[in-house]
């Protein structure tokens, strides 16, 4: 299925990507949207959380496992046969979307279980650096703490400036101690900051150092081309770009992962077995042991099919111009408190966590939730961001390619309503 | 239930200028709890005296729920008995609020209550992991 727009010059043909479209209305392909909540209808505004699916991701799925479903690589059969084409070319869709060559795509469960893998098959040595920063999700921190504990690593992070950017005086000196990897995320789930990512993926390399990049709020609204950015290894979950949950993506560079043990060892991932020991299969079976997720996979690719139909491009721009819609108007608020660049748009993506005078933000999230208005609330997995921001907890809602103007402005009615509840 | 109903001006105001909000000098009970899924927190300190609670403070951070019933809890067990205040109900809490409580927002209610259940079981010597005040 192909994402639907509203046309905006008449000489574009229907379902063909649009280059320049104002807005791509694409509502309508999220049955979801459709569902009532408290008899009112649903303002999604938590898609960093996880996204909503197009029916056609629904579909691929249902598809599946009426009419394709077998285990595959394992059968002589003709369903195992389809099956197999259809996961393995959801890993081709993937690797074209980013830029990768196929046998660089390992499919996981998630971002979070990509990092693991990173982690636990790096083997630092004792003193070896890792360096990672404080605007991390959790996943992108506890794994290096495990192993950093369990090898005598050490573990160093990037601080921010005032304007919630990676200080870059300090990556650099953090950098010249040429850590054996650092870690870092594209796109901060909080700030909404968009790091540059080609610049340190270069200063690491300067140094010697192997870069893993956290791309789970990157991949679903920017382009992002692993080749171009030069990272070696770059991450990112399905359920965040409008594909299923279970399904994830680890992408590494070829040699690096030739080199690597594998993660988790089993069936599929090896070449022979015998008993005093086992050859490991070939990139990227090598590290997908055990039944993968086929129905998952198999979504997620259809998901980059629709990302693709839209055209990177205009996802960011519709995305960019709510941000900087929501952006001025919350300004006008009285009470609010936004984080993040708020001077340039160009370098925000995705989300806007703020709070509202004294109201904890999970008093505001049952408000809004009373509006059939959903966001998120509470520390967003990010304690040592929350921390040098100095709050607990904020408020944030993040857009996606099916959010709205108007969706915005139910938002904004509800924060006034807030306010008033509130008594602020 | 609406949001009007929830945060009704007694809540707000037990938010805002929250009694028993502070610590003591020299506690003899003290026990603490933080809602992972929020990050809301909650310590209480009590001063016994003869078997009854002769002072009792809380700090923490938080949402207006867990904020105004902690402090509306301590209140209500003020000079309490420790064995009678280790009985309190669940239902106790709910009632003092007197506001309708969603299913999501009952951790937040009811955490205060969790961490003085903690703190008055582990005095008694009854060594409880407090799993029994989880909401159901
Ligand atoms: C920046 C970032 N990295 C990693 C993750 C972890 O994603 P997952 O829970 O799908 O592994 C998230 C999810 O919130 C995220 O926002």
């Amino acid at each position: 299925m192909q994402a639907s727009y509203i046309q905006v010059s008449e000489e574009m043909p229907l379902g063909k990507e649009r280059q320049g479209s104002k807005e791509i209305a694409v509502s309508k392909d999220f049955p979801i949207l459709q569902t009532k909540i408290r008899g009112k209808p649903l303002i999604y505004l938590d898609s960093a959380a996880t996204s909503q699916k197009p029916l056609s991701v629904i579909t691929a799925i249902d598809t599946y496992y009426k009419t394709t479903n077998a285990n595959i690589h394992r059968g002589l059969h003709t369903l195992s046969g389809q099956a197999t084409d259809l996961y393995e070319g959801a890993r081709k869709k993937i690797a074209t979307f980013i830029g990768a060559n196929e046998k660089e795509i390992i499919f996981v469960r998630n971002a979070t279980e990509a990092i693991n893998l990173v982690a636990h098959t790096l083997h630092p040595k004792r003193g070896d650096m890792i360096v990672s920063t404080v605007m991390e999700h959790h996943s992108n921190i506890v794994p290096w703490q495990q192993v950093a504990q369990q090898t005598g690593a050490l573990l160093a992070f990037i601080p921010l400036t005032k304007e919630g950017l990676l200080d870059m005086k300090k990556t650099n000196v953090l950098f010249a101690k040429k850590p054996l990897l650092v870690a870092f995320t594209h796109v901060s789930n909080v700030l909404g900051t968009i790091n540059p990512v080609k610049e340190l993926v270069a200063l690491a390399h300067k140094y010697g150092a192997l870069v893993l990049v956290d791309g789970a709020q990157a991949v679903p609204h920017i382009h992002v081309n692993v080749k171009e950015l030069d990272a070696d290894f770059y991450v990112f979950s399905g359920h965040k770009m409008l594909g299923p949950t279970g399904i994830g993506v680890l992408y590494g560079k070829k040699a690096l992962l030739e080199k690597m043990d594998p993660f988790l060892t089993g069936g599929d991932m090896i070449k022979e077995v015998a008993l005093e020991g086992s050859t490991w299969n070939e990139l990227p079976w090598k590290f997908e042991a055990g039944t993968p997720n086929i129905a998952g996979a198999i979504g997620l690719g259809t998901a980059v099919d629709y990302l693709q139909s839209l055209g990177m491009e205009n996802i960011q721009k519709h995305e960019q111009e709510l941000l900087q819609y929501a952006l001025e108007k919350m300004k006008c608020v009285a009470g609010v408190t936004m984080y993040g660049p708020l001077y340039d748009p160009l370098i925000r993506s995705g989300v806007i966590a703020f709070n509202l005078g004294d109201i904890h933000p999970h008093d505001l999230a049952s408000v809004l939730d009373d509006e059939g208005i959903a966001i998120r609330s509470g520390h967003h997995c990010a304690q040592p961001l929350m921390q040098t921001l100095g709050v607990s907890a904020t408020a944030r809602i993040s857009v996606s390619v099916y959010t709205t103007k108007k969706d915005i402005d139910v938002f904004l009615v509800a924060l006034e309503k807030a306010r008033r509840i509130f008594r602020l | 239930m609406s949001a009007e109903a929830m945060y009704e001006e007694i809540i707000l105001d037990y938010y805002r200028h929250p009694q028993n909000f502070g610590t003591l000098e020299k506690p003899d009970i003290k026990a603490k709890d933080v809602n992972i899924s929020c990050g809301d927190e909650v310590e209480i300190q009590i001063a016994v005296k003869e078997g009854k609670i002769a002072q009792i403070m809380f700090h923490g951070k938080g949402c207006a729920i867990s904020q105004a019933a902690t402090s509306m809890l301590t209140e209500h067990v003020q000079g309490v008995s420790l064995e009678k205040a280790a009985k309190i109900a669940k239902q106790e809490v709910l009632d003092l609020l007197s506001i309708p409580i969603s299913p999501m927002r009952l951790k937040c209610a009811l955490l205060g209550f969790k961490v003085l259940k903690v703190g008055l079981y582990s005095y008694l010597g009854e060594k409880r992991d407090g799993d029994e005040c989880e909401d159901e």
